[in-house]
């Protein structure tokens, strides 16, 4: 059996939005969303004494402890986490083993994703979009910005491309078969009125016929971008018995990572979500096939054929055949990101991967309404960052 | 750190560690630091990435090497780079070892493969010059 010491037990989550038409500060986004997710636990403010936060806009140094001043907690395990794509897994791992070493008892994790409100006099002009592809690579001594950046391995697409292009040579896969991958998830989305892409299905033409945007992938293989927001809170297993839901064990998690550029990847079909997933299976002590429902991180097609292979669901090399094989919706026999994932949801910054987990949560917890898959009692959930290279594999089990 | 050149481009800003290598680029030779146990690495860094010696010597590479994987940026991802599209981007392992990334020249992106020949060509930008890399045979 695996950890039983701290349970996911609240979330809230913002639909993902193309426009957002309520800036808001970072703190004042937290505020709200600390209310709500405790509200959805029916927890109260003064029980949290942890916080884990990606930054705060309006204090990029000391960011917990002027969160802490803001929202009034007296907080005892205080965390920044920066692992890309990957953090919201990262941050509930963490505060699962903070809570299970004993220095905190509730952690509220935030993963807010909005804009500000507009500043007086200030110019954010063509540089500051120029500089938002190069992902901090522009700053002085960074190899990033001397050897990738001037070959324009910016953005994370043209990696993701890469990792595609060399897996379709090594492998074999169709366009058709990654493409199902994205028709699957747009499928999932149609029972998630959240979803950005609700009321929009696709077809495999649809994707096929999507213009390249970077060889191999297509339009339709790739994200929306989305502003959002979204939060969960963690508690003692002692706590979480006698709360409004349903208690979800964070009973196994992995964490790894080897790279920043895609260039110095060891193997860029083989990933380090290998390592991460066996350690997380390991310490939950379930097998893959006791999964009755996983949240992979899908920024791209490409990345959820190489998740299922590396995290051990099929042998490596049997990813598009796993995909051509089984049915990824939710009322399909392999139920795959049953919220549509981010490629039908949107990806509202780190709120898309938080979103893969809020998806498993509300799944073991029973309340995921049209999409409820039955019986689920034990979620995989992961986090894949930056360019193939943080990862964190989440088990997640219901009490 | 980047810089721009007078047409746009990102343009890499050498370090006191990385000067020599882009000093040779501009003679048209490539040349990388080399551990006596690990063989060469990139990219120039004060201690191998393997043992963290620091008893490496820059050495002279062929240049040649094979396409690793590619992709062709056909969106513009850098809005610097958004008139060159569409442009590749291939990641090359050199015969030597190690592998780096540098766009492809001379050959229509339509041409190009994963295991492809190719050897290092050299671009002048202003006063940098920036390895790609062309089709051999």
């Amino acid at each position: 059996m695996g950890k039983r010491a701290a349970a996911i037990v609240g979330l809230t989550e913002w639909a993902p939005k193309r426009v957002w038409d309520e800036p808001m500060f970072t703190m004042e986004a937290c505020a709200r969303l600390a209310a709500e997710v405790l509200a959805d636990a029916e927890v109260e403010k003064g029980e949290v004494d942890g916080l884990v936060i990606n930054g705060l806009r309006e204090s990029p140094m000391f960011a917990p402890s002027a969160l802490a001043e803001f929202l009034g907690i007296r907080s005892n395990f205080n965390e920044v986490v920066d692992l890309g794509g990957a953090t919201p897994a990262g941050m509930v791992w963490r505060a699962a083993a903070a809570i299970e070493v004993g220095i905190c008892e509730t952690v509220l994790v935030f993963t807010p994703s909005v804009p500000a409100p507009p500043q007086p006099g200030a110019n954010g002009g063509p540089m500051k979009m120029k500089m938002g592809a190069y992902m901090g690579g522009e700053v002085w001594g960074s190899p990033q910005g001397q050897f990738e950046i001037p070959a324009g391995l910016v953005a994370a697409t043209p990696s993701f491309a890469m990792a595609a292009q060399r897996y379709m040579a090594a492998y074999g896969v169709s366009e058709e078969t990654l493409a199902k991958v994205a028709v699957d998830s747009r499928y999932n989305a149609q029972a998630n009125p959240l979803a950005v892409f609700y009321g929009k299905p696709i077809t495999i033409d649809d994707v096929m016929s999507s213009r390249y945007v970077a060889d191999p992938l297509k339009l339709l293989e790739i994200v929306m971008p989305c502003y959002g927001g979204s939060a969960v809170l963690v508690t003692t297993a002692e706590r979480a018995a006698r709360g409004l839901h349903r208690p979800v064990y964070v009973s196994g998690y992995g964490e790894h990572l080897t790279h920043k550029s895609i260039t110095y990847a060891p193997d860029i079909v083989d990933t380090p979500i290998r390592l991460a997933a066996d350690r997380a299976f390991e310490m939950a002590g379930v097998t893959r096939d006791a999964v009755d429902m996983a949240s992979m991180y899908d920024c791209y097609t490409i990345t959820v054929l190489l998740t299922i292979e590396d995290a051990g669901f099929c042998p490596k090399g049997q990813g598009g055949r796993f995909i051509d094989e089984h049915s990824l919706r939710y009322d399909g026999d392999w139920p795959l990101n049953t919220h549509g994932g981010q490629l039908g949801m949107g990806q509202a910054g780190l709120g898309g991967g938080m979103s893969h987990i809020t998806e498993a949560v509300r799944q073991v917890q029973g309340r995921a309404g049209e999409r409820q898959v039955p019986d689920c009692n034990i979620a995989y959930a992961n986090g894949t960052g930056g360019m193939l290279a943080e990862q964190v594999a989440l088990i997640l089990e219901g009490a | 750190m980047v810089h721009f050149s007078s047409d746009g481009r990102p343009l890499p800003t050498p370090t006191p560690i990385t000067a020599p290598y882009f000093e040779g680029l501009l003679e048209r030779r490539l040349v990388l630091q080399r551990c006596p146990r690990h063989g060469y690495f990139f990219y120039p860094r004060g201690r191998c990435p393997v043992c963290l010696g620091d008893d490496w010597e820059w050495g002279e590479l062929s240049g040649r090497g094979t396409v690793y994987s590619f992709t062709v940026d056909r969106a513009g991802h850098d809005p610097a780079l958004a008139s060159r599209i569409p442009f590749a981007i291939a990641l090359v392992d050199l015969d030597e070892g190690p592998r780096l990334v540098g766009n492809m020249v001379d050959c229509d992106v339509g041409d190009i493969t994963v295991g492809m020949a190719v050897e290092a060509a050299y671009e002048d930008v202003d006063d940098t010059t920036l390895l790609g890399f062309r089709p051999v045979g």
